[in-house]
């Protein structure tokens, strides 16, 4: 096939958004290995970033076959630039200390879980099958972050204001993930993928319940940052490529 | 070997309880956590239980190097997974050594301070791809070679734990040696990578079955409470045997000419390692000893605060439902 519809190449592109969110948080939490907190949480979060990885390869491996090209879900984590990555901001944001880490999953994890409860019912049953599977991962994403955010919101004082910073740094990359663009109405229209907006009711709720158990405020400010599902991103994620794809570019004649 | 050169204590109990309790082990019975034991066994179990939880502790550093650069989605998976299963032995470790009255914390503080030890083997650095391989091929295959017969050590909870580790150990090895293949057939730059792993982690490996039996002064007391099953020299030339052919089918080189079959022992012939430097890295002189025991200080500091707060939180939680009843 040398040209996609204009229904594939937006579900090319709502499938990076996916698979990229997974990709490059599934790697930023995989940076922890061995330097967490306690022995449970290396466990833990090492557990996390295996899921992801493993969500990786089911959507990067779709994305793949619609495009049609030969790529792989290697070729498009390894061989494409920062400018053709479509993943959310907030996932690439920096594990900074444990409580950023942790609110970073938690603030996704309340988005990822609902998004793919609503993916379950797309008219596509590939995507249906992966957010199924998906989905049974995410759950358990979802309970160990938003735990653990009460536990240490609701913590010591130290606990708690640095789950506060956490959140009041985070806060504004969370607008991105709930904001559709023409690629996801062109997908909802088609009954294919949720439109990212019709998440923000259940969203909100967790969200609001879970930080209000933590005792901690949802900070006053209304921007949001927006950009990294239409490829423009901070700095940092061009740093964690060239980490994560070094070996594929300096040896492109290798098989692993 | 994960435990290497491990003090037997010396036991100054009742000579009558400490016959019932060796005629125990020599009927093949299990030792349980609460079952009357000599100190020195006690001492000498926790000693080498958590020698051996510190080496799958930073045991996961030299491999956690390598998983933001590991070459596709499916090789990163399977690095993260290995190293995830060596978190899960260290905390069956732990709590194994718990058993004999001593804490995590405990352990903790004691590897921190420098006061126990972990394997020498991870005091290496890791520094190509290939390295992935060299680790699970040799230094889990030693790993597995020393562990296979401690399943059927005296005291239950560490057989039992062992069990649990070997299944997943020799995964890990066959993964390794999965990776060694790739890079061994692969292109002229892999293969020489290959070969680079092989070089350094090969006397390294030899070094983790301790020094030779003849300098061995600790082995007779472990090896009569059945802790150590084999010796050190019994398992090398074990792991020697089972190697050089797995080297010599991926096109590789042992980097020792001494390396020849001798009909007459059945065995492979072979060099020495350096026991000097053996000792030098056990001293804390290695070539990643600093970083290694500086990365687990480091999580340990950082860690605090989380500690705390989760222990606020429980105590809370307890007040509060204190109040309500």
């Amino acid at each position: 096939m040398d040209t996609m519809t204009d229904l594939d190449t937006a579900l090319f592109a709502g499938l990076c958004r996916l698979g990229d969110s997974t990709l490059v948080l599934g790697h930023r939490v995989s940076e922890w290995c061995g330097h967490a907190p306690v022995l449970e949480e290396d466990i833990a979060l090492a557990n996390v970033a295996l899921d992801l990885i493993g969500q990786t390869q089911m959507w990067l491996g779709l994305a793949a076959e619609i495009e049609g090209k030969g790529r792989d879900a290697d070729a498009l984590a390894f061989r494409r630039d920062v400018w053709e990555f479509r993943n959310l901001l907030l996932v690439e944001r920096p594990n900074g200390d444990f409580g950023h880490t942790l609110m970073r999953q938690f603030l996704f994890d309340a988005w990822h879980q609902p998004m793919l409860k609503a993916l379950e019912s797309s008219g596509d049953p590939r995507i249906a099958g992966i957010a199924a599977k998906a989905g049974r991962e995410v759950a358990y994403h979802l309970e160990r972050s938003a735990d653990l955010v009460i536990r240490l919101g609701d913590g010591s004082l130290e606990s708690h204001n640095r789950m506060q910073a956490a959140l009041d740094t985070l806060w504004p990359y969370t607008g991105e993930m709930m904001t559709a663009d023409a690629t996801d109405q062109a997908l909802a229209e088609a009954g294919i993928m949720a439109a990212p907006d019709s998440i923000r009711p259940e969203w909100d709720a967790l969200v609001r319940d879970v930080l209000a158990e933590a005792t901690l405020g949802i900070p006053p400010g209304t921007h949001m940052h927006k950009g990294g599902k239409q490829g423009q991103h901070s700095e940092h994620l061009g740093h964690m490529l060239a980490t994560m794809q070094w070996l594929q570019r300096a040896y492109p004649d290798a098989t692993w | 070997m994960y435990a290497q050169m491990v003090k037997s204590e010396a036991t100054n109990d009742d000579p009558e309880k400490l016959a019932a309790f060796q005629a125990r082990i020599d009927a093949g019975e299990k030792i349980e956590p609460k079952d009357w034991m000599p100190e020195g066994y006690r001492k000498t179990l926790v000693r080498q239980i958590g020698q051996h939880a510190h080496s799958e502790i930073v045991g996961q550093l030299p491999e956690g190097n390598w998983i933001t650069r590991a070459p596709t989605l499916e090789r990163k998976a399977i690095l993260l997974a290995k190293v995830q299963d060596e978190a899960g032995h260290g905390l069956y470790l732990y709590c194994a050594a718990e058993t004999l009255g001593v804490s995590r914390d405990d352990l903790t503080e004691a590897l921190l301070s420098g006061k126990m030890k972990y394997s020498s083997i991870f005091n290496y650095p890791t520094l190509t791809w290939a390295d992935m391989g060299a680790v699970g091929w040799l230094v889990d295959g030693a790993a597995i070679m020393n562990q296979v017969p401690l399943q059927r050590t005296s005291f239950g909870p560490y057989a039992r734990a062992m069990v649990r580790i070997c299944k997943e150990e020799s995964f890990h090895q066959r993964q390794g040696y999965d990776i060694m293949m790739k890079m061994a057939f692969g292109t002229p730059a892999q293969k020489a990578m290959a070969q680079d792993a092989l070089n350094r982690f090969w006397y390294p490996s030899l070094m983790m079955f301790g020094p030779s039996d003849k300098d061995s002064v600790h082995s007779a007391q472990s090896m009569a409470w059945r802790i150590k099953m084999n010796t050190n020299d019994e398992l090398r030339q074990k792991f020697v045997d089972q190697t050089v052919p797995q080297a010599e089918y991926l096109g590789l080189t042992i980097p020792d000419p001494a390396v020849v079959w001798n009909a007459e022992k059945g065995g492979y012939d072979y060099s020495e390692p350096d026991w000097t430097e053996f000792f030098e890295v056990i001293k804390g002189n290695g070539p990643c000893n600093a970083e290694r025991i500086a990365a687990r200080q480091k999580a340990w500091d950082d860690g605090a605060w989380v500690r705390d707060g989760l222990m606020a939180h429980a105590r809370k939680r307890a007040g509060a439902q204190v109040a309500a009843e």
